[in-house]
């Protein structure tokens, strides 16, 4: 987006005020810092919940117990066989339990959210920094002690059968009340979710003040990048359903230590009615891990076809809509608790809906690339490979949307192939793309990219032939959390755990890349007045105006963004 | 194409042993009742309908890399608007999707529906669910006072030492005590817990109901056919969920009412006439 009024060599002279070291890293409350801070520890914890994830395809390659009790009992002396494979029973539900939390509330949040939106959030509306640069920081610092606490957890004692809770990342009493885990595990988990929740809240209030005041000039809400409508979307959502979850664990938490009923039966109380307040934030929680990769894929795909985004404010109101209906649709979660049939039939009109704004956010990015003179630059790839599998997701979505089929398909492995599509392949490939799109301009070093077009095809091969048989196991019956399985499964059980192994080699590829680039130090493309943008024209957002690395402060002059503008 | 897809379908699901998932199978397990008959009509038309969405996806992409890359179109265009196809793209999913709720909707609400039969030629089956096993009681089946009731245990946990899985009683699908129900005949299952939530549910029957503490849910299924089928507890329900089989024994009425006869006398000795019947009915299967 072109600026009028000003000369980014001014703000070059703000290189040198940057602080120390540890006062720089630790008392940040530059947004670009928290961004990267947000993006290593996503990073590391991403790496644990990888980590995890090998466990279970490790496990379940094979019918019958085996690797996993290498895992359990480690010092005990005198450990039968036995003694170790019920130990790995439960260490199995803990490890997807973790599993799924560490890459729900500790890699992908924290990536696109934390992550991504920092940097871009401020450098997209023309904005010095974030609103409240001290809230910023303790949002972030708040996220590695919620991690302390969740490891905290995985290693004292849960339920009678071990350490950690292993109840699965719904906490659904009264498995995760004292019946369940009486142990403090599950209390240490709910004090890490209360601070990750706390965390999310801070951020989001962060960045819905800051894109409702901090736009540059000439920036109307309708001229706003599609990324920076996303993550006001996102933190709209967070605002909202994260309390729920918060009075839901914090109902939790006093059941299990102050004597209420609240989920207890015996005292008059539901079950049935934590898994409502956890839906209700739950299913908010999917679009807040998606919305932010629909707006990088949108200006991805805008680059590199070298075109305007098609259908700009279809694009814009079809995220509001999905992060509307994303409200009222929560308990399609819940078609089998034994709900009344015409509450289960609002439920299914209710989410099939969300396939209309859906499909037009896929059509408008074919739209988008329609006509155009497309470039394909390994963000590109991403993006593309993004479409075509969030296309298989969002269509077993529609699947499972119908509460009829879903009695059938409820907590069997077509549910574990659909939420992996849209999550492990949609949201982890926008998380890609968007690294690929913007590492040179955080970083400012440019980075191989042969060796991440080999990251791409990898990962593209390997996260599908994981995913795509469990569609197979879960029609054939095969139910969710299941260390063990009859033989009849084993087939594509194998088959999906090999799928694994390319997606281990494809992550080696992506830290080769990392590395190479950081030995390597290959300067950013910049020219001669210090604007740092390697995609060329159709790169029109305002961060591709600036120097790559953007300099410690920018914009201390605003730019104004004309009316003629493209988004 | 929809032809293709119910052949491709019914020529992966066909099994000697009904009522049992099949290795390398890619569908539904055979339908034994006409709910999950009917699911798997429903999901036929699902599958082609989708199958359609994702070919037509992955057309318009591949088209768009081939035609509009950067070699063949040297010049983008700039256009960012097209009314026409913004509501053709807005209205034919809606309609699509209407057209999937009409079917969606007959389908929940069959399932939904108790069939309208004489109470009296019901069978009622309380399922309790338990860490880990199941408590099957006959409500209707009173003698001394007290209802016909056992406990239905696994016979494998994932154990050493324990036997191999054979035809007859797979692994980690086959108990002790099967649920025994009368071939066509409605049967009335309600779903309870005693300690944490368990789910109900028979793959082969398309039910699947979670037993929760403090709750008494209700399903029903008729079967059509004779025979063992198979289904395992679907919600995380502690260490040994993965081991808590359901396994149902469908058998003519007079065997079924030969059964409760013996049972109500000595359940375990019950046993091995099921087992008599239900092994006849596998080699019929089988050959077939």
């Amino acid at each position: 987006m072109p600026m009028d009024a000003i000369t980014p060599h001014d703000e070059l002279h703000d290189h040198d005020h940057k602080p120390g070291f540890f006062k720089r890293w630790f008392f940040s409350t530059n947004h670009k810092d928290i961004g990267t801070l947000y993006l290593i520890a996503a990073l590391c914890f991403g790496i644990i919940g990888t980590f995890l994830s090998g466990l279970i395809r490790l496990e379940l390659a094979q019918p019958g117990i085996g690797p996993l009790t290498h895992f359990v009992l480690w010092g005990v002396e005198g450990a039968t066989m036995e003694d170790k494979i019920e130990a790995a029973k439960h260490f199995y539900n803990t490890v997807i339990t973790y599993h799924g939390l560490i890459m729900i509330f500790f890699m992908v949040m924290p990536a696109l959210i934390g992550g991504f939106g920092n940097w871009f959030v401020p450098l997209m509306i023309g904005a010095p920094d974030m609103a409240f640069p001290r809230m910023n920081n303790i949002s972030f610092w708040l996220l590695p002690f919620s991690f302390l606490l969740a490891v905290l957890s995985m290693l004292v004692p849960g339920g009678p059968a071990g350490n950690g809770f292993g109840g699965g990342w719904v906490l659904y009493p009264p498995l995760s009340s004292t019946t369940g885990h009486p142990g403090p595990a599950m209390d240490l988990l709910i004090l890490s979710l209360h601070v990750a929740g706390i965390s999310s809240i801070l951020g989001a209030i962060n960045f819905i003040v800051t894109i409702l005041n901090m736009r540059a000039p000439g920036m109307t809400i309708h001229k706003m990048p599609l990324f920076v409508w996303a993550m006001l979307i996102t933190a709209f959502l967070l605002v909202l359903s994260l309390p729920v979850l918060a009075g839901a664990l914090t109902m939790l938490l006093t059941d299990r230590n102050f004597g209420t009923t609240f989920f207890d039966p015996a005292g008059g109380g539901d079950p049935i009615m934590f898994q409502h307040l956890f839906w209700f934030f739950g299913h908010p929680e999917v679009y807040i891990m998606i919305l932010p990769g629909f707006g990088i894929i949108s200006h991805i795909v805008s680059t590199f076809s070298k075109k305007p985004v098609f259908g700009y404010l279809g694009m814009a109101y079809a995220m509001a809509s999905i992060g509307f209906i994303g409200f009222i649709v929560w308990a399609h979660h819940m078609y089998t608790v034994g709900m009344n049939v015409d509450l289960k039939a609002y439920f299914v009109a209710a989410t099939m809906i969300i396939a209309v704004p859906t499909g037009i956010k896929i059509f408008s990015w074919i739209a988008t690339m329609w006509g155009g003179s497309i470039d394909f630059k390994v963000p590109m790839l991403w993006a593309i490979g993004f479409i075509f599998l969030f296309t298989v997701g969002g269509v077993t979505g529609v699947v499972l949307a119908n509460a009829g089929v879903d009695h059938s398909l409820h907590d069997t492995y077509y549910v574990v192939a659909h939420f992996h599509y849209v999550l492990s392949l949609g949201a982890v490939f926008t998380l890609f793309a968007g690294w690929y799109y913007w590492y040179e301009k955080m970083f400012g070093i440019k980075y191989n990219g042969f060796l991440a077009g080999i990251q791409f095809w990898l990962m593209f091969i390997g996260a599908n032939v994981i995913f795509f048989p469990q569609h197979f196991l879960g029609l054939n019956g095969m139910p969710r959390r299941y260390i063990d399985y009859p033989d009849a499964f084993a087939l594509w059980n194998m088959v999906s755990s090999i799928g694994y192994a390319i997606v281990l080699v494809s992550l080696l590829f992506f830290f080769l890349v990392l590395a190479e680039s950081m030995i390597r130090r290959r300067k950013a493309d910049m020219d001669e007045n210090g604007v740092g943008n390697p995609w060329g024209p159709y790169a029109t957002t305002l961060e591709w105006t600036l120097p790559s690395p953007p300099p410690f402060h920018q914009f201390n002059e605003l730019p104004r963004v004309k009316a003629d503008d493209h988004h | 194409m929809r032809w293709i897809a119910v052949a491709l379908i019914s020529l992966f699901s066909l099994s000697a042993y009904a009522g049992q998932p099949t290795d390398g199978a890619l569908g539904f397990q055979p339908a034994a009742t006409d709910i999950m008959e009917r699911i798997n009509s429903f999901h036929n038309i699902l599958l082609v309908i989708i199958t359609l969405i994702v070919v037509i996806v992955m057309a318009l992409l591949l088209y768009v890399v081939f035609r509009f890359n950067s070699k063949a179109n040297k010049e983008p265009s700039k256009f960012s608007h097209n009314t026409l196809v913004e509501i053709v793209w807005t209205g034919v999913p809606v309609l699509i999707l209407m057209f999937i709720a009409f079917f969606s909707f007959n389908e929940l609400y069959y399932q939904g529906t108790f069939p309208d039969v004489e109470e009296s030629e019901v069978v009622n089956v309380k399922a309790q669910g338990n860490q880990w096993n199941w408590t099957y009681t006959y409500t209707d089946v009173i003698s001394d006072g007290y209802p016909l009731e056992f406990v239905s245990n696994p016979i494998h946990k994932g154990l050493p030492g324990e036997p191999e899985g054979t035809p007859d009683a797979p692994k980690n699908l086959a108990v002790d005590l099967p649920l025994v129900v009368p071939v066509d005949t409605i049967v009335r299952v309600q779903t309870a817990a005693s300690d944490v939530i368990h789910s109900f549910a028979v793959p082969a029957f398309g039910i699947k109901t979670d037993a929760v503490p403090g709750k008494l849910n209700e399903l029903w299924f008729k079967v059509n056919e004779t025979g063992t089928y198979y289904g395992q507890c679907s919600e995380l329900c502690g260490k040994d969920h993965a081991f808590m089989p359901i396994e149902v024994r469908v058998v003519t009425r007079q065997e079924y009412d030969a059964w409760l006869e013996q049972a109500q006398a000595d359940v375990y000795g019950a046993r091995e006439y099921v087992a008599s019947i239900s092994n006849s009915n596998i080699q019929l299967a089988s050959a077939r």
